[in-house]
């Protein structure tokens, strides 16, 4: 097998998303990741399926240079769990925006999380709508001003975390467009994770909802208000790796090592596989001012996934079944003879 | 009271009970067994959608009718020989079914005061009330004798009282002459595994039933229906509608090689093709019961997508929340084959009923020019057929087929004589085959010149790589909101599916091949419309009839056969939806309609009443 490089992923259609635009970064990430998981899972290129809903994010597919499927709005995850249901060989990646995802896709989003089916879903999120100019998503933040809501609006965003961990997701990330390394790295963990991996990417709208992510995005600031999470991992975080996360018996702090009596000796250690969906859900609902954001792996247990069940059954019950074409099955259970 | 065996041609019956007495159950087993005894047949549940509607009032009446014969058998008859009800309220809602000399039997035990309250007769003489007072009634004390019957099996008061419904079938059997081993086989294989003690007293109450009927003497006459003699040689099965389509899908993955995926929500009168797939995981089928209708048809996209043979199935209401990735699948130009089981509507409509009421849904309901063939099986047997055929265009022509059944159908049965697979054609989807050079792109939506149809390239090929989707573009698959473009692929779109005539039967005129009056129909209503004609043709009536399996694209010849008569009647269970389709399509004819919207089927002689008026 050839290795495959960034180039080979990119197709030769024109970029048509707006200059600055904090996709573009996600795109690159992608097309620099995937030649580093085939190179780790031995995959050929056609081995690539990427699904969109609709909105700006999901024109992704037309500028990878794989099979792509565009579909339509919110149904991309029902699109992607058929597609590995029926060939779970080929490996699913599907591209989403927020109001696609978790407004009126949200269904489809929580039960494949539930169902565990092996894709991997790039969520984008911006808490705006951009294709449509600029009204508030499921993201936007509680009285945000829009042009639907001129204001402010009187509804509470979901974090896509909560929503992920909540459905008993069994792998979540998140990471910053600006992030190019970290997004290469939870895509790589995405794809060898078997299971339904969500990564949210929060993306800047540079036209509708710019500096969304700011407080998180501005280098001035950047490492004080997240936390990179890696498993295995103390949960350092600041500027000058001088602040972390500790479990004070009933919830987690953010504090400074070496103030209030804290020492690193205090400070956790990322378990993205442990089992408790607990630690994981208050680490990816953390939020400033008293909080880091956390970006990374947060979550990747393993479980069954629903694609391996699905071909698991049909293998069992195909073993003792005693139908085995449909000539037989028309002539199962009671028959007669007209002579 | 002297007794005497007649011999008939032609017997219908009706089990009625509340909806938890187990008419349905009763019904279908009295029907299997005439059909292992080699009668001609044809079944119509009649229930309503509330599961356990209140105990013993007219609302929760539910119905089965069996229509058994010494010939062939079209249709569950317009009106029953016999009628069993199980209480007053199944009297009151299924009497005006009854025929003039018919036989009715209730159990007398339910006839108290307060059945006969709850039911809301205003006097405490139903039969007097309902005018059925001159039939043959046979009011036996059912339950009371089932009691007695069971009453040292141990058993608790409530589960004696489950097995009323086989005391009442072997009533049935024994005016019938029908052989009880099918039902006592039928009891073995129900309760072996799991209810080994539920056997002997279903069997005894079922004997006693029996041997009770022989020996009262309220019992006037029994009846011999012998099996059909006509009929042709071979193996056959009772099938209903939806156990047809499901088998008919199975057999269309095997013969196409693609294993077969369906992506259904539950909904009636449709689960049950979901439910059946469900069982034949052997045979390589994948079932997903999605989260919603949108998710089962997206679903069964992906793995079209995929190469799967995929599949999506779903009734009236179901259908319009999947109407826009309908659409999706006709901009890609995926093959996927959707089954819709109509009911009544609009809406929630009449769940349980049936209807014909989605054909322009099916043929119009999407935003955009966005032809789907629609096509219509005539039996339920014939299921088997249609949902073959429907698997074999959508894959031949790549494109999504719609397969308008009937509540009817689906749950209606007859019996089939079982065709062999290798009477059944090939199908071969159109692949794309071969290596491209070096540099050379494959063209999603290149099409072949004679059928139009692109070929499909399936993830997993290598250098096929290409993208799909609902935005419109060129042949090479690029995006593309160029104004001629688009009217080229609409245009080219269309003409795909117009094409497929090429593929289908011609129609068939039974009759005279011209002459004033053509009948008309499609799908569900065959056997009635049939039976009218036979009825006509007895009477000397000059009257012809031809029958729609296919509705877009319509046969090759059919302007051929309109010309041929001066005037067309177009039968359907609707209000005209198909009447004006031809008159849109073919506007030099003249076509008369004649429709009902009762969520009923047909009766044949409001049909023959009908046709006579045309003349």
């Amino acid at each position: 097998m050839a290795t495959l490089t960034a180039k080979d992923f990119k197709s030769d259609q024109e970029v048509r998303w707006c200059p600055g635009c904090g996709d573009h970064a996600v795109l690159a990430s992608l097309q620099r990741a995937l030649p580093k998981v085939s190179q780790a899972l031995n995959y050929d290129k056609e081995r690539y399926v990427i699904v969109s809903g609709i909105g700006c994010s999901s024109r992704l597919p037309y500028y990878m240079n794989t099979y792509g499927f565009h579909s339509i709005h919110g149904r991309a995850t029902a699109i992607s769990t058929g597609i590995k249901v029926a060939n779970p060989w080929l490996t699913v990646w599907q591209v989403c925006g927020d109001g696609d995802a978790l407004a009126i896709g949200g269904n489809h989003f929580i039960h494949a999380i539930r169902r565990n089916i092996d894709i991997n879903v790039i969520l984008f999120n911006n808490q705006i709508y951009g294709l449509t100019k600029g009204q508030y998503s499921p993201t936007s933040k509680f009285g945000a001003i829009t042009k639907t809501s001129p204001y402010g609006t009187v509804e509470h965003p979901f974090n896509p975390g909560s929503l992920v961990l909540g459905a008993k997701g069994t792998f979540f990330a998140r990471s910053l467009d600006v992030e190019l390394a970290l997004n290469e790295e939870i895509m790589t963990a995405a794809a060898l994770h078997d299971g339904c991996s969500i990564m949210e990417m929060l993306t800047n709208c540079v036209i509708f909802n710019d500096g969304a992510h700011k407080e998180l995005s501005d280098p001035a600031v950047r490492a004080d208000h997240t936390i990179i999470l890696r498993h295995g991992e103390k949960m350092i975080f600041g500027k000058n790796r001088d602040k972390g996360l500790v479990y004070d018996g009933k919830k987690i702090r953010a504090v400074h090592i070496g103030e209030g009596g804290y020492t690193l000796d205090d400070i956790l250690v990322h378990d993205s596989h442990a089992d408790n969906i607990g630690i994981h859900m208050a680490l990816a609902e953390m939020k400033g001012p008293d909080y880091p954001v956390a970006l990374g792996v947060i979550r990747d247990v393993k479980d069954i996934t629903y694609d391996d069940g699905v071909r698991d059954q049909v293998k069992e019950v195909m073993a003792k079944a005693s139908i085995h074409s449909v000539d037989e099955l028309l002539h199962s259970g009671s028959t007669w003879e007209i002579k | 009271m002297q007794h005497k065996v007649i011999d008939t041609n032609d017997v219908v019956i009706r089990f009625a009970g509340d909806s938890g007495d187990g008419m349905q159950l009763t019904g279908s087993l009295f029907a299997d067994m005439s059909a292992i005894y080699g009668n001609g047949l044809s079944t119509f549940p009649d229930y309503p959608a509330e599961i356990r509607a209140p105990h013993g009032t007219v609302s929760g009446v539910s119905g089965f009718q069996v229509h058994i014969g010494s010939d062939e058998v079209n249709t569950p008859g317009d009106f029953c020989d016999m009628l069993i009800a199980m209480n007053p309220a199944a009297l009151k809602a299924n009497a005006k079914w009854c025929k003039r000399h018919a036989m009715i039997l209730v159990d007398e035990d339910s006839f108290d005061e307060a059945g006969i309250r709850k039911a809301g007769f205003k006097t405490d003489n139903p039969f007097v009330e309902l005018s059925v007072e001159d039939r043959a009634l046979i009011v036996a004390p059912i339950t009371t004798m089932t009691k007695e019957s069971l009453k040292e099996s141990g058993m608790d008061q409530k589960s004696i009282l489950k097995c009323k419904n086989m005391f009442t079938l072997g009533i049935a059997c024994y005016i019938y002459n029908r052989p009880l081993d099918p039902i006592y086989q039928y009891l073995e294989k129900k309760f072996s595994k799991k209810h080994p003690e539920m056997i002997a007293p279903n069997r005894k109450a079922l004997d006693d039933g029996y041997n009770y009927a022989a020996n009262v003497q309220a019992i006037p006459n029994t009846y011999t229906i012998e099996p059909v003699k006509s009929a042709k040689k071979g193996t056959y099965r009772n099938i209903t509608g939806n156990q047809a389509i499901a088998w008919g899908l199975l057999a269309a993955s095997e013969k196409s090689g693609l294993p077969l995926f369906c992506g259904s929500y539950p909904i009636t009168p449709a689960t049950a093709i979901l439910e059946e797939l469900a069982i034949h995981k052997s045979l390589g089928a994948k079932t997903l019961q999605a989260e919603d209708e949108i998710a089962g048809i997206c679903t069964a996209i992906g793995a079209s997508f995929a190469g799967n043979l995929a599949v999506t199935t779903t009734s009236g209401p179901g259908l319009s929340l999947k109407s826009e990735a309908l659409g999706l699948a006709v901009m890609a130009e995926l093959p996927l084959v959707i089954v819709d089981v109509q009911r009544g509507g609009p809406s929630t409509g009449l769940p349980t009923k049936t209807e014909q009421t989605d054909l322009n849904q099916a043929l119009y309901g999407r935003n955009g020019e966005c032809p789907i063939p629609v096509m219509a099986p005539h039996s339920p047997a014939n299921c088997f057929w249609a949902a073959f055929m429907a698997a074999k265009i959508a894959l031949e022509h790549m494109t999504p087929v719609l397969l308008l059944s009937e509540g009817f159908l689906g749950n209606g049965s007859e019996p089939w004589l079982i065709p062999s697979m290798k009477d059944y054609p090939e199908i071969k989807p159109p692949f794309a085959t071969g290596t491209l050079a070096e540099g050379e792109k494959f063209h999603p939506f290149e099409r072949d010149p004679k059928t139009m149809v692109p070929k499909w390239a399936i993830p997993g090929q290598k250098g096929y790589e290409h993208r799909v989707g609902g935005l419109e573009k060129t042949h090479e698959g690029v995006l593309s909101t160029d104004p001629a473009n688009h009217a080229m692929m609409v245009a080219e779109r269309e003409a795909k599916i117009e094409l497929i005539a090429n593929d289908i039967p011609d129609l068939v005129v039974k009759g005279s091949q011209n002459g004033k009056l053509l009948v008309i129909g499609w799908g569900g209503t065959y056997g009635h419309i049939a039976s009218a004609m036979h009825d006509l043709w007895d009477e000397g009536v000059d009257v012809s009839y031809t029958h729609f399996d296919f509705i877009k694209p319509l046969p090759r010849n059919t302007e051929t056969v309109f010309s041929a008569f001066e005037k067309i009647l177009v039968c359907e269970l609707n209000s005209g939806q198909f009447a004006r389709y031809l008159r849109g399509r073919f506007p030099q004819f003249k076509f008369d309609s004649f429709g009902k919207v009762q969520g009923q089927p047909f009766l044949v002689s409001e049909l023959v009443e009908a046709i006579k008026k045309e003349l």
